[in-house]
């Protein structure tokens, strides 16, 4: 939907199924908590919805400037939705580089929220403006709202104990406030967390309520706008408990969850990266359910710390993006040579090397499937959206006990700043997969293999089963260390079906469209989201498209060379150049996949995806 | 297959076990002929078997070189890891299972060049994990370069006109790095080595030990000017706390601190070694003597012995104490915590 340009007088209260509301402003602008708490009081108020954090690497960048604009989308629905939206309906500015940066993405005729507070002749420069665009005529097309907040916040707060300085920090709430007022949100669940968020320094919590009152009052009494908006319920979500999660949350809740259904206590040996660094954060909070978190010096103490805990029977894990994964890789390596289980968490963000921290991608996928020295297979695991992270996360640990592996759980930026409501799952209904340590030392062998190829799993401690394992190649059974060329061949092949096994415990995915026809779209973690929104438009339209996703990146899952056998294309949408596509060639080369790469450090758009979909079928 | 390894039976669980005998392992040793190895092989097993630990409850742990085939040659737990790593699998260990008692082989290429980084942590967060470094002054593995403890000049097949690095001190390197216990002693000198050890594996907390060890292939005799059995008392000082510093065939000279420099002196003189100062600054002005050879003794023995909280036991008091302060965690209530919201 897009607000039309003129909202009917009359019509005071207009519904829409869908909105999307992009908040811009400065890094110091606080537009991360202004979207956190916009989409908390969405989802209370029964809304589906998906947020799309968008923010820069530095902490703070020059104020005013455009490398320091951090922006928040967030969609809120009253039907079933898959992405934040492609374009903003409703973007507002806090300043000139905000409106600079992101006005290309507004709809046409939509609505633009504008501080003119902050549009003096040096906020313009700051923001390498030569004219200003609230008078050059280029917002023509738009509906703006100028307001400005500045002076708004400064009159709201008249005589506050708080100093100028600070007073024009609460800003972003008088801002939320116009917002609640505009979309018809209540102000309680704010209130609330304003009073818990600053309860040691009441002044800041009156300050910050009253901006966010005056902001939701002005709607009333200033007549900026033409009407107010509602969208209402979503009343087509399955019925049950939700909350809202962020990817990285469900990543740690899922390891915790894991860990337990395997009877194992976790160990989370980590170091600090962007964007994983939640995962740690979030797990240290959770040492009540028995969690060890290490925060190691570097990534390749973090994972040979995990694999040393695994040796003595806990559940290792750890979490990183791409350059601490390639840091990783040997220990991995390890891991896989002495057959112990351990979760690797990479929350991919834009590369090579430092790239682009806080951009999302999906170009890991070569690097973990085959980054290691020589012949070391691991089962591979891609998450689609925030709350399948949970899910993803339980299936990494059921694969690594189930197997003696390590797993690799693919995650990105998107998934891992981004939020959508989570329908709670009940314990009992979440996969089981105790794990049995050997006790008994009658005929054991370190290396002897159960029906899933995997060796027995001995906590050091048990008496009579001493035993040393390494890197070094082990003679199939003994464990011992051996030089043999037919054993060692036999050895990696082993290693390599023990993985390949994996595929007789996974699903063939579903299609979701026609079961056979011209063109079948295929996606892998994050784009989910896109091209479920896309191809149900088309579908809509008449379009005769189907679609599937894998969730198992590797090994892939069985059934696949037969469901590629009915389509004439399979279109590959992927935030790299085209690296499933490469696996997919060389797995099943007799088929015709279409590669189509985005690396923008930004998820597709929905049109997109329609778009290469009917071009495609054009040809 | 061919396999150059014999497999013997399993043990089974019986008493714990009292002879050194009990500690090797099945499997054949495989270091040079002449290896000073051997004797720190040897001794350890000694020393084990006088701990009254059981074989089961040992872990040992190394990385990559000669020294780091240890755990194979031990009937205990072993992990056998990856190039300088090992600190922080013993790490990952001992937290995750504080009861086990974690041993570390490295050496001076493993331990101060790839994996220096993990050493200086494993040392500063006071894991409590006993760490031995063979200290030959070559890569033996990879058949004679020069390592970071290889004096300044020292012509190997990587230096062929002499190193040019510096060296590491390997004591005053894990001083700096905060060790509660540093020490120092001789593969050759069995008698001092098994009181080194056993005061090393007494130690609640990091255990340094740095053994000088000859490798008679590729760096043969390195340690002969201090350690030769006819030279060994004059030229060696050892350190043992609550005595005074006095050496030599006759202890009739002495060491003594003054004004942070060391002074030989007669052995009247000598200044008694107390190891647990507030400061390790004297320890390491003892550890710097070895710049000044020969006029000074090297010293070897007991440079730092003090008590402080280990990262095991504060790692698992943590969580101890999060379980007792708010019970231990369900995981419904993790998973429902939140503000949450019914959909009906």
């Amino acid at each position: 939907m897009s607000i039309p340009p003129q909202a009917g007088v009359e019509d005071r209260l207009q519904k829409f199924e869908s909105v999307v509301i992009r908040f811009a402003g400065d890094s110091g602008d606080g537009m991360q908590i202004t979207g956190n708490q916009f989409t908390q009081t969405s989802a209370l108020f029964g809304n589906d919805l998906a947020t799309f954090p968008d923010f820069p690497a530095e902490i703070r960048a020059p104020a005013g400037t455009r490398p320091g604009v951090s922006g928040f989308q967030i969609r809120f629905a009253s039907t079933d939705i898959h992405t934040p939206g492609d374009a903003p309906d409703v973007l507002v500015a806090m300043n000139p580089a905000a409106l600079a940066v992101n006005l290309h993405d507004l709809k046409p005729g939509g609505v633009l929220i504008v501080n003119t507070g902050q549009f003096k002749e040096q906020d313009l420069a700051k923001a390498r403006l030569d004219k200003n665009p609230l008078t050059d005529g280029s917002l023509d097309g738009y509906r703006v709202i100028q307001i400005d907040i500045n002076k708004r916040v400064a009159d709201a707060l008249l005589g506050s104990p708080l100093s100028p300085k600070e007073v024009q920090r609460c800003k972003n709430f008088y801002t939320l406030g116009l917002m609640y007022w505009l979309y018809n949100r209540p102000l309680d669940p704010t209130l609330a967390w304003l009073a818990d968020k600053f309860a040691k320094t009441p002044d800041l919590v009156e300050a910050n309520q009253k901006a966010l009152r005056a902001g939701y009052n002005a709607g009333d009494i200033h007549e900026l706008f033409q009407g107010r908006y509602e969208v209402p319920k979503c009343e087509t979500m399955p019925k049950g408990t939700y909350r809202n999660i962020m990817g990285n949350q469900a990543v740690a809740m899922g390891l915790v969850a894991g860990a337990e259904r395997a009877g194992l206590k976790l160990f989370f040996g980590s170091y600090p990266i962007t964007p994983a660094s939640p995962i740690l954060e979030q797990l240290a909070a959770y040492k009540n359910h028995g969690v060890m978190t290490m925060q190691a010096e570097d990534e390749i103490a973090a994972v040979c710390s995990a694999i040393g805990s695994s040796f003595v029977g806990r559940l290792g894990a750890t979490a990183t993006s791409g350059p601490g994964m390639a840091l990783k890789q040997e220990g991995i390596g390890l891991a896989i040579a002495i057959e112990l289980p351990l979760v690797i968490v990479d929350v991919q963000r834009g590369g090579p090397s430092t790239g682009l921290p806080t951009k999302t991608e999906q170009a890991d996928l070569l690097q973990v499937i085959f980054g290691r020295n020589s012949e070391a297979w691991l089962p591979v695991v891609a998450c689609a959206t925030p709350s399948d992270a949970f899910d993803c996360a339980v299936e990494a640990c059921r694969i690594a006990v189930q197997y003696m592996t390590p797993v690799v759980l693919l995650s990105d930026g998107y998934i891992a700043n981004g939020s959508e409501p989570w329908k709670l799952p009940e314990v009992e209904d979440l996969p089981s997969f105790p794990v049995t340590f050997r006790s008994d030392p009658k005929d054991f062998q370190p290396y002897s293999r159960d029906e899933r190829l995997a060796r027995p799993w001995v906590k050091p401690g048990t008496p009579g089963l001493e035993h040393r394992v390494g890197g070094l190649e082990k003679e199939h059974l003994t464990g011992n260390i051996s030089y043999d060329a037919e054993n060692h061949e036999f050895m990696v092949k082993l290693r390599a079906q023990k993985v390949m096994a994996v595929r007789e415990s996974i699903p063939t995915p579903k299609v979701h469209g026609p079961a056979k026809g011209e063109v079948l779209v295929l996606g892998w973690g994050s784009t989910l989201g896109t091209i479920t929104g896309a191809i149900e438009q088309l579908q809509k339209e008449g379009v005769k498209v189907a679609r599937m996703h894998l969730r198992h990146v590797w090994p892939l899952p069985h059934g696949l060379d037969d469901i590629f056998g009915r389509y004439t294309s399979i279109l590959v949408p992927e935030m790299n150049l085209g690296q499933m596509v490469r696996v997919l060639r060389s797995e099943y080369p007799h088929h015709n996949f279409v590669s189509y790469p985005k690396v923008q450090g930004q998820p597709f758009r929905v049109d997109e995806i329609t778009q290469r979909v009917l071009s495609l079928m054009e040809k | 297959m061919a396999h150059e390894t014999t497999t013997a039976p399993m043990t089974t669980p019986g008493p714990a076990p009292v002879t050194k005998k009990d500690f090797k392992s099945d499997q054949e040793v495989r270091w040079c002929p002449g290896c000073g190895d051997y004797a720190i092989l040897n001794m350890v097993q000694t020393v084990m078997a006088g701990l009254g630990i059981p074989r089961h409850d040992i872990v040992f742990v190394s990385g990559i070189g000669c020294s780091s085939r240890f755990p194979y040659y031990m009937n205990t737990y072993g992990l056998h890891s990856i190039h300088g790593r090992a600190p922080a699998f013993a790490t990952g260990i001992k937290s995750a299972n504080p009861k086990l008692s974690v041993w570390l082989a490295t050496g001076d290429g493993d331990g101060l060049s790839i994996g220096g980084n993990h050493l200086a942590h494993i040392l500063r967060r006071n894991v409590d994990v006993k760490i031995l470094l063979f200290n030959n002054q070559i890569y033996g593995l990879t058949k004679g370069q020069y390592s970071p403890t290889s004096p300044v000049g020292q012509k190997t097949k990587s230096s062929p006109m002499g190193t040019i690095d510096r060296p590491f001190n390997p004591l005053a390197f894990a001083l700096g790095c905060n060790a509660t216990f540093v020490a120092r002693t001789i593969d050759t000198h069995q008698k001092h080595m098994q009181g080194v050890l056993e005061a090393a594996a007494q130690h609640k907390g990091a255990s340094f030990v740095e053994i000088y060890q000859n490798c008679n292939i590729f760096n043969d005799g390195a340690f002969d000017d201090i350690a030769a059995r006819d030279v060994r008392d004059d030229r060696t000082v050892d350190l043992r706390p609550g005595k005074p510093l006095v050496y030599g065939k006759n202890s009739d000279k002495g060491i003594k601190i003054d004004a942070m420099e060391t002074k030989v002196v007669s052995a009247a003189e000598a200044t008694v070694w107390n190891a647990s100062t507030k400061s390790g600054a004297p320890a390491y002005v003892l550890a710097e003597m070895d710049l000044e050879k020969p006029e000074k003794p090297v010293p070897i023995g007991i440079f730092r012995s003090v008590e402080e909280p280990t990262y095991d036991q504060e790692i698992n008091r943590q969580v101890a104490a999060a379980i007792a302060k708010r019970g231990p965690g369900k995981l419904r209530d993790l998973i429902w915590s939140g503000e949450t919201w019914e959909v009906s």
